[in-house]
């Protein structure tokens, strides 16, 4: 289990195809507690998944540091797509973040019946729809374990049956495996159902404009005229959902 | 269309070719246009004293043999110069001096700077094809995926399983079109190098039979290497290509 310390204290877009440079990230901290689920909410293009990138190792061009308490997490991370290889079958894109061997495999497979997915073993990606693939990339990233997982608005352009159906995976999967969760999404409704703390975060460069923990039950959680209210009191619902679709 | 019926009508147009070919033989009436049936009797009787299959046997080792080493190097070549932008600007120029040589200059100057030997001939083939494979795997090496690859990063995989699951299969693509082009311009080169500087294989063979005006034999070489071509296309590289597409929908 991981706590984290972020403290960037400056990220800048470079001035690209005529717009300028652009300062994302100056004096920005967050720490992030051990298990705990925490939502950045925010408008898309802010900077939220350079944090991750940051976060995840996979962008070092920013002055800051960030720490993690302890040994250094086993991460994983759930992209915007599910970027899985499309020349793998669905388990061997599993089974590929493991150690080879017939243990990795038969870890990739458990994994795959957890997410419902165990008959599509031996298909390859591009058969599957879009909601069955990010099952794949969800169960990708638990297979592995991870002490921080990282999501990227994985729930993305999915039906609001698909999704719903997928955040129920996500919460029992994390209920079954513990890691500490930074998951990115713009919508508010998605926050609050799955969030144990949210951070909203606003403007160039990015400050956080509200910290709220999320105290909800799970009955609560499947309500949303219950999470809308929850939404309000804490000042976290958008313009166009207070003003009722008007 | 199915199998048998596209099988059906791939022999029926072969058969026309042939009719249209024994029309034309009958109406010049001349041994410098010989029919089928003359270019059959000649084939029979080259095969005869194993002449042909062994000029043939020959002539395919050399087209292997410059075949693997210039896809081996103009991969690595190909693959170096896409993954970096200051290789590529330093050695890409090179390529396209080599790509634009014509293939007889380096044959001949292999020839006369190492010998009229079998390593000059198949360096001379090697090179001719060697710049053509790079280009082609640069265009793929530089197209790589950077999705894929922060999800290598991320997840850490290693450089073997980076390599084989993750890289590899993209280059593909790219590795077998140059290698269906690769094919088919290595085993025209080859006769050429074996024309000018070997003492057999189906190069040499047909200039033989092109000093004695011997039509019938230059037909009977040219169709029996054009099957064994067609046969290595059909037999070996359209099976592992549908191998390896198997993914696709």
């Amino acid at each position: 289990m991981s706590a984290i310390g972020i403290h960037i204290m400056g990220k800048q877009f470079p001035a690209r195809a005529g717009a300028p440079a652009r300062e994302i990230f100056r004096d920005f901290r967050l720490d992030v507690a051990a298990g705990e689920f925490l939502v950045l909410l925010g408008a898309s293009g802010l900077g939220k998944t350079t944090l991750l990138n940051i976060i995840a190792g996979l962008d070092a061009e920013y002055r800051g540091a960030i720490r993690f308490a302890g040994a250094p997490p086993r991460i994983a991370y759930a992209f915007q797509s599910p970027r899985l290889l499309p020349w793998r079958t669905v388990l061997e894109n599993v089974a590929l973040v493991l150690p080879s061997g017939t243990e990795g495999q038969e870890a990739a497979r458990a994994m795959l019946a957890d997410v419902g997915l165990a008959e599509l073993a031996d298909a390859y990606p591009e058969r599957l729809s879009l909601g069955q693939q990010r099952r794949v990339a969800l169960a990708r990233a638990f297979v592995m374990r991870p002490d921080l997982l990282l999501m990227d608005e994985p729930f993305v352009s999915l039906d609001t049956a698909s999704a719903r159906r997928l955040r129920d995976l996500l919460r029992r999967l994390i209920i079954q495996h513990p890691a500490t969760v930074l998951f990115v999404t713009h919508d508010s409704r998605e926050a609050a159902a799955l969030a144990s703390r949210i951070v909203r975060l606003e403007g160039t460069p990015v400050h956080i404009a509200r910290d709220v923990r999320v105290e909800l039950g799970v009955t609560e959680r499947g309500s949303p005229a219950r999470l809308q209210a929850f939404l309000s009191d804490a000042g976290l619902a958008e313009p166009e959902a207070l003003s009722g679709g008007a | 269309m199915s199998t048998a019926s596209r099988l059906l009508m791939s022999a029926l147009s072969l058969l026309a070719l042939m009719l249209v070919w024994q029309v034309a033989a009958w109406w010049a009436a001349s041994p410098l246009l010989p029919g089928p049936a003359a270019v059959l009797a000649a084939m029979m009787r080259a095969a005869e004293g194993g002449a042909l299959q062994r000029n043939i046997a020959i002539t395919l080792a050399r087209v292997a043999a410059s075949f693997i080493i210039a896809m081996l190097l103009g991969s690595a070549i190909g693959i170096a110069l896409g993954r970096s932008p200051r290789l590529n600007e330093l050695l890409g120029p090179w390529v396209i001096v080599l790509l634009n040589l014509p293939a007889l200059v380096i044959i001949i100057l292999c020839y006369v700077w190492f010998g009229l030997t079998e390593a000059a001939a198949i360096t001379a083939v090697s090179i001719n094809k060697i710049p053509n494979v790079a280009v082609t795997m640069r265009e793929g090496a530089a197209a790589l995926s950077r999705d894929l690859d922060e999800m290598a990063r991320v997840y850490r995989l290693g450089r073997w399983k980076l390599l084989r699951h993750v890289t590899l299969p993209q280059l593909v693509p790219f590795f077998t079109a140059s290698a269906r082009s690769g094919l088919a311009l290595t085993w025209k080169i080859v006769l050429v190098v074996e024309l000018l500087g070997r003492s057999n294989g189906v190069g040499f063979e047909l200039q033989t039979a092109f000093q004695m005006f011997d039509v019938a034999l230059v037909l009977a070489y040219a169709l029996a290497f054009t099957a064994v071509v067609q046969l290595i296309e059909i037999g070996l590289l359209q099976p592992w290509e549908r191998r390896v597409n198997r993914w696709r929908r």
